[in-house]
């Protein structure tokens, strides 16, 4: 076994990537007490009983923009189009599947080059209570296909608010190439729990990006698989985690052929009250994946006191002849040095903030490549830092003076 | 055209860090006067203060003033935040740059410009102004792309830090131990963009340094010496030459208590 670990310590639990159990029938899954180590960081009450499937009593609407030449249908129940990629390996996946009733297909013929992106844009229109909180759950399931040698952009769009628990099942064709975005806009208050599941053809490429921005909790568990060599995806994410919010992001990568290639990156920056982030990176590199070819990082940026961020890297490998395999995971405060670098030059203590988090998101925003996608994720960081308050050590580099004279 | 005259001025000044056994005091009472123009140096060993000085003129929040004053043009520095005092005409070149990853040294140099001018330079005028000041530096073009500091050698920072005070052209510059970690090549081109900075004379200097051997390439009309939290001596350039011989072991046996006597050759200004 080889394992290269640019922490410097062996990985976590290493050699124990999860197998769960995979089962379209919910009541296959166990109710989780909290104490699994798939839900332990899970704030199982406020999933706003979704684990026990409840009858949906809200709406989240799918409005599907798409360049001429792909096809939007709805697909019954029955179609064997769902499942196909996606079998679900906890209840909420489960339940969602059974009760979505069909699902919303996308496909992009073979060998197309959209010069446009498909838009996807899922609105949760349940009211809210009083107390603020999406009353009603809906369930939903996307099914995109990518042609043999494709190229596209696919961007989903979830706004508004519910109780939603949503899957989403990504077939890459052989030799293409998929840029999907996934962002989570939610208003506050909103519940997500989504499956995602890409299967990446031979030769293949999936440049994926989970943005997510909005909610009370949003917990997505994005999963690969590879059907042939020579595949490659990329997983960027992005989190911006507010006082309140849980945000959990839970990958598994599974190397199966030979010669494929995974990179695994997502910050974020956490900021208020119990404002809590989980990712959980795992990749299985399995005996046949020769030459495999992997790295995850995950970096958090805690703004202020208050915020918690968990992170968990797993790596297990049952092959020693790959190209690389790694994993990287830090956690730290705002570089209060850096801010008065900036403001040392004139630049003002707010201003200054949002460089400094604009830079440490840089890495991954810059690389979206539909500009208005990644606008509204700049603005809307943007519009967050200004909003409220600056932290402590910000507060004190803007109020520097005299303690007393 | 601004006052003829810009003045920063520091009386008293008594500056403490906070440490686990409480707040220490490291600045015990200093007074400086810089005007527009003129170049000076302090000089003085290790621990002396000449930091700390440069930290609290710019106002890094770790160091808090306990007595005194610090002016420019009359207005009250102490009063301003960090930003303010750059706005205000103030400029520190760090000993240590920090590295702020993802921002582009373009972006980085047109946020400063901007707020310290007031507003957003002409793009063209600008591109050309910061071509012109970094080929003055010898730096490579493609160094606007890189992240602020992101994997610069200490040479690169230097430059990059003179880069900064010659597209801000505050009123007064604090360069602290530019000098420290630069090989000969490096001091020299640095000195360079110093010199051209001076001469233009709209900047008060303040060259903080160690050592004698940046005093080869920019000769300061005034030489301070600190020990102990005071300036213990003041004198002319050749008071640096004086140092450059004896070194600081007088000063520091003394303990910053008084001046020796006769050691400035030149007159107190």
């Amino acid at each position: 076994m080889v394992v290269i670990d640019a922490t410097g310590r062996p990985p976590m639990a290493s050699g124990a990537v999860p197998r769960p159990l995979r089962s379209r029938n919910p009541l296959d899954h166990g109710v989780p007490t909290g104490r699994e180590e798939a839900w332990r960081f899970t704030p199982l009450r406020r999933l706003r009983g979704l684990l026990a499937g409840p009858d949906a009593d809200g709406k989240v609407s799918v409005t599907v923009s798409a360049p001429a030449g792909v096809a939007v249908e709805q697909l019954d129940a029955a179609d064997p189009r769902i499942g196909r990629v996606l079998t679900p390996a906890d209840r909420v996946a489960a339940f969602a599947m059974a009760r979505a009733g069909g699902a919303t297909a996308v496909t992009i013929p073979a060998e197309a080059a959209l010069a446009e992106p498909v838009i996807v844009h899922l609105h949760g229109e349940s009211p809210r209570t009083a107390a603020g909180a999406a009353a009603g759950v809906a369930y939903g399931h996307l099914s995109i296909e990518v042609g043999p040698f494709a190229s596209a952009t696919v961007v989903l769009d979830h706004t508004g608010s519910a109780t939603y628990a949503g899957n989403v099942e990504v077939y890459v064709g052989h030799g293409a190439s998929l840029t999907f975005v996934s962002l989570q806009d939610w208003d506050a208050g909103a519940v997500h729990v989504g499956a995602h599941a890409y299967s990446i053809g031979r030769d293949a490429k999936l440049r994926s990006f989970t943005v997510t921005l909005g909610g009370d909790l949003v917990r997505l568990n994005p999963t690969v698989e590879y059907r042939g060599p020579g595949g490659d995806a990329e997983l960027n994410g992005v989190f911006f985690t507010d006082a309140g919010q849980h945000q959990e992001h839970r990958l598994l990568v599974t190397h199966t052929p030979r010669s494929c290639r995974s990179r695994v990156t997502y910050k974020g920056a956490l900021r208020g009250d119990a404002a809590h982030s989980v990712w959980i990176g795992d990749v299985l590199i399995e005996a046949d994946a020769l030459d495999t070819d992997t790295y995850e990082l995950n970096r958090n940026l805690v703004l202020t006191d208050g915020a918690r961020a968990d992170s968990v890297p797993n790596l297990e490998i049952l092959t020693g002849e790959i190209v690389g395999a790694g994993h990287a995971s830090a956690t730290g405060r705002f570089d209060d040095e850096a801010l008065f670098y900036l403001q040392s030059r004139g630049i003002p203590p707010a201003e200054a903030r949002r460089l400094v988090v604009h830079g440490f998101f840089a890495e991954v925003i810059d690389r979206i490549q539909v500009v208005e996608v990644r606008d509204r994720i700049m603005a809307t960081v943007a519009g967050r830092l200004g909003e409220t308050p600056a932290d402590d050590s910000a507060e004190a580099l803007a109020g520097a003076g005299p303690a007393g004279a | 055209m601004t006052a003829a005259v810009s003045t920063l001025e520091i009386r008293n000044l008594h500056v403490s860090v906070e440490t686990e056994e409480g707040p220490r005091e490291i600045l015990r009472g200093v007074d400086l006067t810089v005007r527009k123009g003129e170049t000076h140096a302090i000089m003085g060993p290790n621990g002396s203060g000449k930091s700390t000085l440069s930290y609290s003129i710019a106002g890094h929040p770790k160091y808090t003033v306990t007595g005194g004053s610090i002016t420019l043009d009359g207005e009250d520095v102490l009063a301003m935040g960090v930003d303010a005092r750059a706005r205000a005409g103030i400029f520190l070149a760090m000993q240590y740059p920090v590295e702020i990853p993802g921002v582009s040294v373009s972006n980085f140099l047109r946020s400063s410009a901007t707020a310290v001018r007031g507003e957003a330079p002409k793009l063209r005028t600008w591109v050309k102004e910061v071509k012109a000041s970094m080929e003055a530096l010898e730096m490579d073009p493609a160094f606007a792309e890189r992240g602020v500091n992101e994997g610069f050698s200490g040479g690169e920072k230097k430059r990059h830090e003179i880069l900064q005070m010659a597209l801000l052209k505050p009123k007064i510059a604090v360069l602290d131990e530019t000098d420290s970690g630069l090989d000969v090549d490096a001091l020299r081109i640095v000195s360079g963009g110093i010199e051209a900075v001076r001469a233009k004379g709209e900047t008060g200097i303040l060259l903080i340094t160690h050592y004698t051997r940046i005093l080869r390439y920019i000769k300061p009309e005034f030489v301070h010496v600190m020990a102990a939290g005071r300036i213990v001596d003041e004198g002319g350039p050749e008071l640096a030459a004086v140092l450059e011989d004896s070194g600081y072991d007088r000063y520091v046996k003394a303990g910053g208590a008084t001046a020796p006597a006769g050691a400035g050759a030149g007159a107190v200004s």
